[in-house]
């Protein structure tokens, strides 16, 4: 029988680092998007909460904590990180697992924000983007999940299929905003 | 350009899609008759003002707005969710 290996996204392309600013894999344990049926958002955030820890987002918003995350990712979805879902919640939500689906970055440093502003048509500086906040946005015309991980440093998750092209855009923007000193 | 999305905030254009004129809320009746059905397929305004048309924010939060805007100007009056409009309109 063949011996099949998996392999991350980004492999063989991260890690990256340019002066400052690092680009690496993040590789969590289970992406699952949740979106509430129409008029059950109320129950689905406390049913979330109840199963998972952490209450649905609103629109830009991402809560839980590092081990169980919920990233808002457009009109009545969420995505849930890192941590399973147990399928009781289908009676609130549509639930979709995700897992392969996403290549998932960390962008961190000093700079970091210079970077993402070469490539982002969205304000990402610290005083209009905090941590906890996301975006759903473009990212050098790839549809792009954008969210604030701490003061210097974004998660970044794209399609899978984009995992090459988005670690040369960044790391040409990493490398450009390096050259400027 | 840029739309105040109701979900995301104000956008640039670059993450939307235009559609066309927001008529396309207003589908006939099947047996509306064929007057009513070739306006609705074929019959645009042009107008050299204020227009209604759909947009979807395609790289944003993916929702169907309906924007009103002064094609003369530039300006934009009002961004709504299409879903709440169509909802309006029943």
């Amino acid at each position: 029988m063949a011996e099949l290996i998996a392999k991350t996204p980004c492999d063989g392309l991260l890690p990256i680092t340019s002066e400052t600013v690092s680009l690496t894999e993040l590789t969590p344990s289970a992406i699952t998007s949740f979106m509430p049926y129409k008029g059950r958002e109320k129950a689905a955030s406390t049913a979330l909460k109840k199963a998972c820890g952490m209450a649905l987002p609103g629109p830009n918003e991402a809560s839980g904590t590092e081990g169980a995350r919920a990233i808002w990712s457009g009109r009545g979805q969420c995505f849930i990180l890192d941590t399973g879902v147990p399928a009781d919640l289908a009676t609130e939500g549509a639930i979709t697992d995700q897992s392969d689906a996403w290549a998932v970055m960390q962008l961190a440093g000093a700079g970091a924000q210079d970077v993402l502003a070469r490539l982002v048509p969205v304000d990402l500086r610290l005083a209009a983007f905090k941590p906890g906040q996301t975006v759903r946005t473009e990212m050098q015309h790839m549809m792009a999940s954008i969210t604030r991980s701490g003061d210097t440093s974004f998660d970044i998750m794209v399609m899978r299929s984009f995992a090459k092209t988005a670690v040369h855009d960044l790391h040409e923007a990493m490398k450009s905003v390096a050259a400027r000193g | 350009m840029r739309i105040k999305c109701p979900l995301c905030g104000e956008r640039d254009r670059r993450e939307f899609y235009y559609k066309g004129a927001a008529i396309d809320l207003a589908r006939p009746a099947p047996d509306a008759g064929d007057v009513a059905w070739d306006d609705y397929i074929h019959n645009r305004e042009n107008p050299a003002g204020r227009t209604k048309d759909l947009w979807q924010h395609e790289m944003g939060c993916s929702a169907w707005l309906v924007v009103e805007r002064n094609t003369v100007t530039h300006e934009i009056y009002g961004v709504e969710l299409a879903e709440n409009v169509k909802r309006g309109m029943k």
